[in-house]
């Protein structure tokens, strides 16, 4: 274990560039937060990961936010346990009615000012699900929705493209 | 009416195999219940449950004996007799076929709905009855236990499915499993579609297993349509079915670290499977390599200079992945929670014929590469990787030794590469009928097509690993503390989607 932790000392940090705010994620934020609540939450945000229905693909690219190369928290960005701690609400997949009740009630629980960002393409629009008996529709046909990642599922880059161009906005 | 248990080596005696390795056969209702008796003595495994038309078809195999058999059954009045009254694996399968195409499994046990929670606004296309929105968990009875309702929004980035679990203390005494919260109606979804839209649901069944099940279905199709990939395609097709293997294997022992709180494994873990995942982005163009499988072969060119890009990465993943293994073999700490928690036994995982490193850690000798080589494994390319203790720790050991495995695989299978064609052309209006299993990291999945004359998809049934590993996750825990839940659930990782479709 020593040698593993002397490693990492001396190999140096592993984390990329931060990419700048995504240009159209921030045209779109402007249209949708406007003026509310700047300066109300600081240059932090706290998100809660919803999966409404995914195939699990998102996820797997949310989790890579994590690891040491896009190493999110080092721009305030904090993933949290419960919605009652939660700036943003982090949704995935087309929302299946099986989901619909624990995602408004996920949302009632958040305190606002809140954010949601609907990820990846079956969030903006059920991707390949749509026209499913089982979905009811994309995110937004659920609750209001402030920023859309599009990509199946979006690469770690332009996820972090949109969650800064949220923490610039928002906050 | 009393039959005995048959066994499918008995029942095949004179029958032959198709082209995709799947003995067809039709089944009188007494041969049927035999066959299930005969799953229940263990004298065969029970894979999948489907219906088609007005048949209902299962899937059964007996690997030492090489044969694998699609069973079918005409429907009378609606209903067949259950597996599930005599072989427990298929009750979940069968719960879902009762709800979704209307039909009844005579004698199922359990009837409770899966999938359908009762918020659905229409109906599943074959469904018959609605599910009401109650579910009546099975019942605990004893002095001094209390329920903890989990999910279906779990604490972290995780798919969303419900646990209840009834404790004594500290101590689990039952765990219940609700799932369904992400079904998707895949398999409607399918039915009717052109095979191209088709390939692409398949590819999000799971998106972690996203290269397993678009070879699976492109197998499958192959085969219904007589379609031999380029011997190119297939070779790509290997490398990216196992750097997804080894991606997710990976991150699984870093998470499982991470859930015993040494978090500094799994950060090492994760730039591993970046490492991996970037290379992916390069050499085929999707991070996770979806949609990357086309029937026919693949959907891609290959960028210039991918065989040495993987050759590289493939030597970083080996320096970094035993570095960290080193210390997981060195750390008690660590091994104080991975040893000796959530064991399942060699006898439940025999009778659910689990898969992957679930069956694996705990003497199930079953890996799909080994037992039903499709291209482009070969005949002894892949020897299981077995544990007994069937503990967490047997399964994190499953994972490294899989690793390793996976990365000697690649480099032989590169060896083996040659230019030419990489995707073959479909032939236009041509039905058919193919099935085919591949290993995906978790575990066996199982794919079956029928294509009409239209060219469209006219049945279509999919089937995780994850069926049979889900229950066992209940036997796992029991008898544990609480508080190693997450470490039993990560060693498992399950798939929610790929169970719920």
């Amino acid at each position: 274990m020593r040698s593993l932790l002397l490693r990492s000392l001396l190999d140096g940090p592993a984390v990329i560039q931060p990419p700048a705010a995504g240009s159209e994620a921030l045209l779109e934020l402007a249209k949708a937060l406007g003026e509310r609540a700047r300066n109300k939450l600081g240059r932090s945000l706290a998100i809660r990961e919803v999966d409404a229905g995914s195939c699990n693909g998102c996820e797997l690219e949310i989790h890579a936010l994590n690891n040491p190369v896009y190493d999110v928290e080092r721009f305030g960005l904090k993933f949290v346990a419960s919605p009652r701690h939660a700036d943003v609400l982090l949704v995935t997949g087309p929302v299946t009615w099986n989901m619909k009740e624990a995602l408004e009630r996920t949302y009632a629980a958040t305190p606002s000012p809140k954010y949601v960002v609907a990820l990846g393409d079956c969030a903006a629009n059920c991707g390949v699900f749509a026209g499913s008996y089982a979905c009811v529709g994309p995110v937004s046909a659920v609750i209001p929705v402030d920023l859309t990642i599009p990509g199946c599922p979006p690469a770690p880059m332009t996820i972090l493209e949109g969650m800064m161009a949220l923490v610039e906005r928002a906050s | 009416m009393t039959d005995a248990p048959l066994a499918l080596s008995e029942s095949l005696r004179e029958a032959v195999a198709h082209d995709d390795g799947f003995v067809r056969v039709d089944a009188s209702g007494g041969e049927w219940r035999a066959l299930a008796r005969g799953c229940a003595a263990g004298l065969q495994d029970f894979g999948a449950i489907w219906r088609d038309g007005e048949r209902v078809r299962m899937m059964l195999y007996d690997a030492p004996a090489k044969l694998r058999a699609i069973v079918s059954m005409a429907l009378e009045n609606n209903a067949y007799p259950s597996i599930g009254q005599f072989h427990a694996p298929a009750s979940r399968p069968e719960r879902a076929l009762r709800e979704l195409q209307g039909v009844t499994p005579l004698d199922l046990p359990d009837v409770r709905n899966w999938f359908d929670h009762g918020a659905w606004q229409q109906s599943a296309p074959g469904q018959i009855e609605r599910a009401s929105k109650g579910y009546t968990f099975l019942p605990v009875d004893g002095d001094g236990l209390h329920q903890i309702p989990v999910g279906p929004v779990h604490a972290g980035i995780i798919e969303p499915g419900h646990f209840r679990f009834t404790a004594n203390g500290e101590t689990v005494v039952r765990l219940e499993e609700r799932l369904g919260y992400v079904h998707k109606g895949v398999e409607a979804l399918c039915t009717g579609a052109d095979i191209a839209r088709a390939a692409r649901i398949c590819a999000r069944i799971s998106g972690d297993s996203t290269v397993a099940a678009s070879l699976a279905f492109a197998l499958a199709v192959e085969s219904a349509l007589g379609v031999e990939p380029p011997f190119a395609a297939q070779i790509w097709r290997g490398v990216m079915s196992e750097l997804e293997r080894i991606s997710h294997h990976v991150n699984d022992v870093g998470a499982i670290c991470n859930d015993a709180s040494v978090v500094a494994m799994q950060a090492r873990c994760t730039l591993v499977r970046e490492d991996i995942l970037q290379a992916a982005s390069v050499c085929f163009g999707h991070r996770l390599m979806m949609d990357c499988i086309a029937p026919g072969g693949i959907a891609f060119q290959p960028a210039p200079g991918a065989a040495e890009l993987i050759e590289k990465l493939l030597q970083r993943v080996s320096e970094g992945f035993e570095a960290v293994v080193k210390v997981y073999d060195d750390m008690p700490s660590l091994l104080d929670r991975t040893v000796t928690t959530g064991i399942v036994s060699q006898e439940l995982v025999n009778r659910f014929a689990a898969g992957g490193h679930v069956g694996r850690a705990s003497g199930r000798a079953f890996d799909t590469r080994a037992a039903f080589p499709y291209a482009p494994y070969r005949e002894g390319d892949v020897t299981p990787c077995l544990r007994k203790e069937g503990d967490v720790n047997a399964r994190v050991w499953v994972r490294i030794e899989e690793v390793r495995a996976s990365i000697a695989l690649i480099r032989s299978l590169l060896s083996r590469l040659q230019g030419g064609p990489l995707l073959a052309p479909l032939p236009e209006g041509r039905a058919g009928e193919g099935a085919a299993m591949t290993e995906a990291f978790r575990g066996d999945f199982f794919v079956q097509v029928r294509i009409g004359d239209d060219g469209r998809i006219a049945n279509f049934h999919a089937r995780d690993a994850s069926w049979f590993q889900w229950p066992l996750l209940e036997a796992a825990i029991e008898g544990n503390i609480v508080a190693d839940f997450p470490l039993c659930n990560k060693s498992f990782n399950c798939s929610y989607s790929g169970q719920d479709m």
